[in-house]
């Protein structure tokens, strides 16, 4: 029961994905007066790639055509860990939190790798940015899991949760509102959201992410994009769960699944809320700005560990 | 062993025919390695020491003596592990000696005498014995960089090495000669027990040569400056085991000395392996990161991964101050398995470039590229040492880098407020070394393998000799195998540390389940479920894509380049432009000089001739350590030099004036 619950997780999570991402350009299109796509208009964008042939640079090797599958599974892998409405679940113990974060980077890794194959200076570019991006991002991640860590006595994700909800004086404890701080920021740049890099735009100079994925088209787009979204999904339910665990059912019970879910649902909208607010208030960041920015996410997460200490 | 090596050394010196004489050579060096990972996987499996004691030879210092216990035991299996694929490796790498161009007798000879001294480091029992092997390491390996003497730049990185080994050799004498306390035995086994009979004071300075000394071999910064000088002289075989297997002596030596002989110290100690791993990690990445001669770049890389098994030891050298020591055990077997990890994917990277170097002539990564259709097994080799150094999951980087955060996030138990609010520090560098880690080998495997080449020579590259490939792939699936089996590794180093400095045993702790976790349950995975789950995944998604028939028609095209046809390689970004964000997010560390010399034209400056951008990084440590003192080392051999005017009747004069002078010392005392 245990197994079909965990695997029924990622496969909401999977399909819940698109669905989230839609919701945050819609908030965001009416923020700013527009009328904006349906939230669901992601599905029919996967549907359409799916659809269609593939075209391959005639420069690319093998790696370029394995990527997506590679970039896929991993962020597949780490939803099996993350709770997203129940826990402890089984595969809690197979990784922990610094192997959901190194899991990650092995898509990115590999997504740079491809950026690079086709030889157009586009690529390169994306690669280069998205891999600094994503190694000065590294040190807050791994200090804010400190913080976590030093509360529940665990880097087990499900241990956080059930030790927070055990303990839900920790949850306004100012170390885990401070380390809630540095990793949101954390969020924005590693899922390529303002003011780090912007989702929406094709302008060359700007562009991080999108301007790696710039060669692939058909269906190794949508895998891409799909994880994407995957990947975005997986940062927020890690913040709303490590940090607002209440609502995460402990028991398998269809009552407390029900609550589970809707609590979720009820933390993933006020989440994609705040994203809206913050990518339609602020511009982009220069390149060049973006380690000021997550500079001073890393002292949030350093307060986080010795407040979260002194306060023990 | 002995035999064995001794035969490959001697095939090399007789051997008539070259073919033959490089495969005898490497058949040698082989079995040699082969016996002693045999010896020392026994010695670790039923925990009794192999002795050997000859006392006739070398009687003054005690004689011969050789133990080996299971610390060392360890180490003689990380030489076996790198030498194996190595040697076999070098069998077709060194045909490229054949013109001549270096004296192939020397080389063999060296190659199987450097492995000898150095497992036989390992099993030295007494002082005496243990720099001698020391030294003849030092100087085998010193024949083995100057391989290549012809060139300029191989001696001069020759004359850096034996300059910065020898002034580590001089700490080492002075640590041995203090720690030996006037007693006049050299035996491990008195030096234990006269230990802790030694005043606090001469206990720290012992330490302090000791950690210089043996950090002058292993490469911590500021004395890493031979590393990226040596490493890309020597042939790269050699630099694999150099710099996978030789430099981890030093850790050896650390530990001997430090845990074993006396027996651990203050916190302070810990704390300064510690600072001094964290800043080696950090900077040698950083320099690495700058750095397009791929060799080089791998020597930094070096620096970084001894950075981080020395903040392993580091932290199990504080824990076992206050008394954690499960904690500490944790820290030594996270710095333990990195060394083997390390001796794994650095040997492989570096015979992945010997292949490029061998394939293209140069190691400088802006005139590669395309590589991969070329040279497909060097490329995915090379690809999987990449992934494993980047801390990967499932490769084996990961496994050991997660023992060593583990033991570092253990640190809240110190009792010492000032020294918990210190780790998170650790940390968060340690965090961003290894992402900048895998920063990059995105640079260096992209740049050096995809996209299109960058030169004809790179165009032309083919793929080595089914020897190379071997080696090479030996080493490939060391790491996944490593990576992916903690669980029947963990277990084994916990039994190594078992007795060590009053470690206790903790093979109950670390049991042969497949889920790693750290004492007290702090944390659990397991990277054999974590590769299973990839892999399914991997199956999974092409076949659910295959059962829904989607659209599998594939068109090959030009890559988009903004509406301009034909591609070339100068469109390529190239390595200097992927690391350009990082230069200028650590200007303050690098200090880069620029120089932009725009040549416009006579009459408008609105038309420009030409533009010559120049942009160089010394490292400051460079410039500000080493350059005084070579300086004045070289006026003080100026001044010297006035001595020796050539004339024979001043140095008769010389010669009667020492002698009187000796002779009135001698008549005054």
């Amino acid at each position: 029961m245990e197994y079909v619950l965990e695997v029924s997780q990622a496969v909401f999570a999977l399909a819940l994905a698109p669905l989230v991402v839609g919701f945050v350009r819609w908030l965001k299109a009416r923020m700013q007066n527009r009328r904006g796509a349906p939230p669901w208009q992601p599905y029919f964008e996967l549907v359409k790639l799916f659809g269609k042939e593939v075209v391959v640079s005639q420069q690319a090797s093998w790696l370029f055509r394995c990527v997506p599958y590679i970039v896929f599974a991993s962020t597949l892998t780490v939803t099996f860990l993350v709770p997203f409405f129940f826990v402890p679940g089984p595969l809690d113990r197979v990784g922990d939190l610094l192997a959901v974060v190194y899991l990650l980077l092995l898509g990115t890794f590999f997504l740079a790798l491809a950026g690079l194959d086709p030889g157009t200076a586009f690529g390169g570019m994306g690669s280069s940015r998205e891999m600094t991006v994503a190694a000065i991002a590294e040190p807050t991640i791994a200090v804010a899991i400190f913080s976590l860590a030093l509360g529940a006595g665990s880097t087990n994700l499900g241990r956080i949760v059930t030790q927070a909800l055990g303990n839900p004086a920790t949850a306004i404890s100012p170390g885990h509102l401070l380390a809630f701080a540095a990793l949101f920021i954390v969020a924005l740049a590693e899922t390529g959201r303002l003011p780090v890099d912007n989702p929406a735009t094709h302008l060359e100079l700007t562009m991080i992410h999108e301007a790696m994925i710039l060669e692939y088209s058909g269906r190794y787009l949508a895998l891409i994009e799909w994880a994407a979204a995957l990947k975005f999904m997986i940062f927020l339910a890690l913040l709303a769960n490590l940090f607002v665990p209440w609502g995460v059912a402990t028991d398998i019970t269809p009552v407390a699944l029900a609550v589970a879910l809707i609590a979720l649902l009820l933390k993933l909208g006020l989440l994609s809320l705040l994203i809206a607010i913050i990518e339609t208030r602020v511009a982009k960041l220069r390149l060049f700005r973006v380690p000021e920015l997550l500079g001073v996410s890393f002292v949030l997460a350093l307060l986080a560990v010795t407040s979260s200490f002194l306060l023990r | 062993m002995f035999i064995a090596y001794g035969l490959g050394a001697l095939a090399a010196l007789v051997s008539a025919r070259k073919s033959l004489g490089r495969g005898l050579v490497a058949l040698g060096a082989i079995a040699g390695a082969g016996a002693g990972l045999a010896l020392g996987a026994t010695v670790i499996v039923t925990g009794v020491p192999f002795t050997l004691f000859v006392p006739e030879l070398l009687p003054l210092g005690g004689g011969l003596a050789l133990r080996l216990d299971s610390l060392g035991a360890f180490f003689l299996v990380v030489i076996g592990v790198g030498a194996i694929p190595a040697a076999l490796y070098g069998a077709g790498y060194t045909a490229v000696y054949e013109d001549g161009r270096a004296s192939l007798r020397l080389l063999g000879m060296m190659f199987n005498l450097f492995l000898l001294t150095m497992s036989l480091v390992t099993l030295a029992d007494n002082v005496l014995t243990f720099l001698l092997m020391w030294e003849g390491m030092s100087l085998t390996s010193f024949f083995l960089v100057m391989t290549e003497a012809g060139e300029e730049r191989t001696r001069n990185a020759g004359l850096w090495y034996i300059g910065m080994t020898h002034a580590g050799l001089v700490m080492l004498l002075a640590a041995f000669l203090l720690l030996t306390g006037g007693t006049g035995s050299g035996a491990f086994a008195d030096l234990r027990s006269i230990a802790p009979s030694l005043t606090p004071a001469v206990r720290d300075i012992v330490f302090l040569l000791a950690f210089l000394g043996f950090g002058s071999k292993a490469g911590i910064v500021p004395l890493h400056v031979w590393l990226p000088r040596a490493h890309p002289a020597a042939p790269s075989h050699v630099s694999a085991l150099m710099s996978g297997v030789m430099i981890k002596m030093g850790v050896y030596g650390l530990l001997r000395l430090t845990l074993d002989l006396l027996g651990g110290g203050p916190a302070w100690w810990g704390g300064l392996v510690l600072a001094v791993g964290v800043v080696s990690a950090l900077l040698g990445v950083l320099y690495a990161l700058m750095e397009h001669d791929l060799k080089r770049l791998l020597a930094f890389h070096s620096v970084e991964n001894i950075g981080i098994i020395l903040i392993g030891i580091g932290a199990g050298l504080m824990f076992h101050r206050y008394g954690l020591m499960p904690l500490a055990a944790l820290g030594f077997i996270g710095g333990l398995y990195h060394v083997l990890n390390h001796a794994t994917f650095k040997g492989l990277l570096f015979l992945g470039a010997g292949s490029v170097l061998h394939a293209t002539h140069t190691c400088n990564m802006e005139e590669m590229g395309g590589l991969i259709k070329r040279m497909p097994w060097t490329a995915l080799f090379f690809l999987i040492g990449a992934a494993a150094i980047s801390a990967l999951p499932p490769l084996n980087g990961f496994a050991s880098e997660w023992l060593v955060f583990q033991s570092l996030l253990g640190g809240v138990n110190i009792p010492v407020p000032e020294v918990v609010v210190v780790m998170p520090v650790a940390v968060g560098l340690l965090a961003l070394t290894s992402g900048l880690a895998a920063a990059c080998f995105v640079k260096a495997f992209g740049i050096t393998f995809l996209a299109l080449p960058r030169s004809s020579e790179a165009a032309h590259a083919h793929e080595s000799p089914f020897s190379m490939q071997c080696g090479m792939g030996l080493l490939a699936v060391a790491c996944i195998g490593l990576g992916v089996a903690p669980f029947a590794v963990v277990p084994v180093l916990g039994g190594i540390l078992a007795g060590l400095g009053g470690l206790p045993d903790t093979r109950a702790e670390f049991t042969y389940s497949v889920f790693l976790q750290t004492p007290g349950v702090f944390g659990q995975m397991s990277p054999t479920l974590l590769a299973l789950g990839l892999l399914f995944l991997l199956g999974v998604v092409p076949s659910v894509m295959w059962l829904l028939r989607l659209n599998y028609r594939r068109r090959l095209s030009d890559s988009w380049g903004c509406g301009r046809v034909g591609q070339t390689a100068r469109m390529e970004y190239t390595a200097t432009a992927f690391a350009e964000p990082l230069k200028r997010v650590f200007a303050e560390i690098y200090r880069p000089m620029r120089e932009l010399t725009v040549d416009f034209h006579p009459g408008s400056k609105y038309f420009v001739q030409s533009i010559e951008y120049r942009s160089e990084i010394t490292p400051w440590f460079d410039q500000s350590l080493y350059r005084p003192f070579l300086e004045s080392a070289t006026f003080v051999a100026q001044q010297v030099r006035r001595l020796q005017a050539g004339s024979l009747h001043l140095y008769l004069l010389y010669i009667a004036v020492v002698l009187t002078l000796l002779l009135v010392v001698a008549r005054w005392f």
